[in-house]
């Protein structure tokens, strides 16, 4: 497909919503927190991205969550948003809205619970496929961590 | 006299860039609305028409399996991979070809070695290579010494990327059994002092592995020249197909060493309580070969020779000039390899922008790039960084490939500022 100039740059907007760009530079909740009940670290081996994800829980509720690591612009937003949408769930629907996020990548269907509405903007990664790893890796870490599955999440070992 | 051999060095100096880009179908298109500038040759070069061609020619006319018919295509297939095998030979001044052995590419020419090695192993022996391999020249070392109990020693590099060379020697001992190293680092580009090393080996009666994956598309190689025991490339970076590459070994160790697969056409007689292997290359290559594989491979050495390795390795060191000159004058590059001698390879990160973005934000502008660790985490870990953007030429790339990417970093900074 032959796309003219324009598109392009329009296109590339479209990943890199100016939101993205903003939560890469300024993520929500990027820190360690002093003793989090749950944690997970999540790695990317094909670019190298690495994130930990730290949860805090009271009586099967989520109170808390926080992260730390390194990775390209999809990945840090994506993260970010995800520290936002499961604070103060319940573990259970916590763990629906990451499966919903995981769906939205690999169906393509848009999640209708108001807390994801801002992955919205990442809907377009899916374009590019070798990058939805990208974007799901904090998602798939933060489960690992709610399941209280301590080993190393690797994106090769997921569907997406 | 003198005129002539002149005459032959200014030709041979100089190709006519236009002419060869035109050979390349795959140059002709345009991504996302931009011509591609494809950068990425270090991971996979382009294969011109001539490659091409001939690939189709084999398939639409002399296909059958090799060494076993006795019909008139088995044996044009057979003369056709024969031919390749000998051109191949020519081609890195092997000193016969029972030295060539044909293989899936570098990394099963490594894991060729590596596996048949076994039973020269013993626990406590050393196998020597670099901390700028690429995977495929660590794993399979790692895996004999877990099979052997042996240990695996790395040789340091400097912030450069530049073998030290002095250390390196220094960890020969009698307990070497095998130095491995790239003949040409696939993320820095460095080319390493190989000659010395193969000397310093020899002293002690090792032998000495060259991945030569970067190495064999840019320069001429010489076996016998070179020294080395066994050298490893790939077909798919130099203008060939992929799932075709070449082991290099020299015919005592070829000798010395048992099969690493078993199956058809590595065996002269078979029966239930013994086989008789074949002879040398064939002792190495069970199974039906990459036959079209290999004549692509042959294909894609005329090529390059019509053009001259000597005018290829002038017309891509010039290139890298270019790019590392236009990518310093970017603000916030940083070169990762910086070896004094180097192959046309760099290695550079942008402030602000992970080299994955980078990556996406350059496709939009047509300008295919490597990000990522390249393979060698080890050598990332080195540097303490995650990965890189790698930019990789070759002689069909100009200077308008380069500027290319020089603008797309422009709008890639800007985005992310």
């Amino acid at each position: 497909m032959i796309d003219t100039a324009d598109n392009s740059a329009t296109e590339l907007q479209s990943i890199y919503r100016q939101r993205v760009l903003d939560y890469s530079r300024n993520p929500h909740n990027f820190y360690r927190p002093k003793s989090p009940d749950r944690q997970a670290t999540g790695f990317n081996p094909l670019c190298g991205d690495k994130v930990t994800v730290y949860i805090n829980t009271a009586e099967d509720q989520v109170v808390g969550v926080a992260f730390e690591g390194t990775g390209c612009a999809i990945c840090i937003s994506s993260a970010s948003m995800m520290t936002d949408a499961i604070n103060q769930k319940s573990v259970g629907n916590a763990l629906q809205l990451i499966a919903d996020i995981k769906t939205m990548f690999s169906e393509g269907t848009e999640p209708e619970d108001p807390s994801l509405q801002e992955m919205l903007a990442l809907t377009n990664v899916r374009s590019y496929p070798s990058r939805i790893k990208c974007a799901t890796l904090a998602w798939n870490t933060a489960e690992a961590a709610l399941k209280g599955d301590s080993s190393q999440v690797s994106t090769e070992d997921q569907d997406n | 006299m003198s005129q002539v051999v002149d005459n032959k060095v200014e030709m041979s100096s100089h190709l006519d860039a236009e002419r060869v880009r035109a050979d390349f179908p795959v140059l002709q298109q345009q991504i996302h609305g931009n011509p591609l500038a494809y950068l990425d040759n270090a991971a996979s070069s382009q294969q011109p028409q001539q490659v091409v061609d001939a690939i189709s020619h084999y398939a639409e006319h002399d296909h059958a399996n090799v060494h076993r018919g006795v019909h008139s295509l088995s044996q044009r297939a057979t003369d056709a991979f024969e031919a390749a095998r000998e051109n191949v030979r020519q081609f890195i001044n092997a000193a016969s070809i029972s030295e060539v052995i044909f293989t899936r590419g570098t990394t099963e020419s490594i894991n060729l070695v590596a596996a048949s090695f076994h039973e020269m192993v013993k626990p406590g022996d050393e196998i020597l290579i670099t901390h700028m391999e690429h995977h495929s020249n660590i794993v399979p070392w790692q895996m004999l010494c877990n099979r052997t109990g042996a240990l695996l020693k790395v040789a340091p590099i400097d912030e450069n990327g530049e073998l030290l060379l002095g250390r390196m020697l220094e960890m020969l001992n009698a307990r070497t059994k095998l130095v491995a190293l790239a003949h040409v680092s696939n993320a820095l580009g460095t080319i390493n002092p190989v000659e010395q090393i193969i000397a310093a080996a020899h002293e002690r009666d090792i032998p000495v592995l060259i991945d030569g994956a970067q190495a064999a598309p840019h320069a001429s190689i010489d076996m016998q020249a070179l020294d080395c025991d066994f050298y490893a490339f790939s077909g798919h970076k130099m203008c060939g197909p992929t799932g075709i590459g070449v082991l290099y070994g020299r015919e005592r160790w070829l000798e010395k060493l048992p099969p690493w697969q078993g199956g058809g056409e590595m065996i002269l007689t078979v029966d239930f309580e013994k086989t008789v292997y074949n002879s040398l290359p064939f002792k190495f290559e069970a199974g039906t070969p990459n036959i079209s594989g290999a004549v692509g491979l042959s294909a894609a050495i005329d090529y390059l020779q019509s053009l001259g390795m000597d005018a290829i390795a002038g017309c891509e060191s010039e290139l890298l000039n270019y790019l590392t000159e236009q990518l310093s004058l970017v603000n916030g590059v940083r070169l990762i390899g910086t070896a004094r001698k180097k192959s046309s390879v760099q290695s550079f990160l942008l402030d602000g922008v992970h080299p994955h973005d980078l990556g996406t934000v350059l496709d939009h502008k047509g300008v295919a790039i490597r990000t990522g660790h390249h393979c060698a985490m080890p050598l990332m870990e080195f540097y303490g960084l995650p990965g890189t953007a790698r930019a990789s030429l070759a002689f069909y790339n100009n200077r308008r490939d380069i500027d290319q990417l020089i603008e797309g970093l422009a709008v890639a900074a800007k985005m992310f500022a």
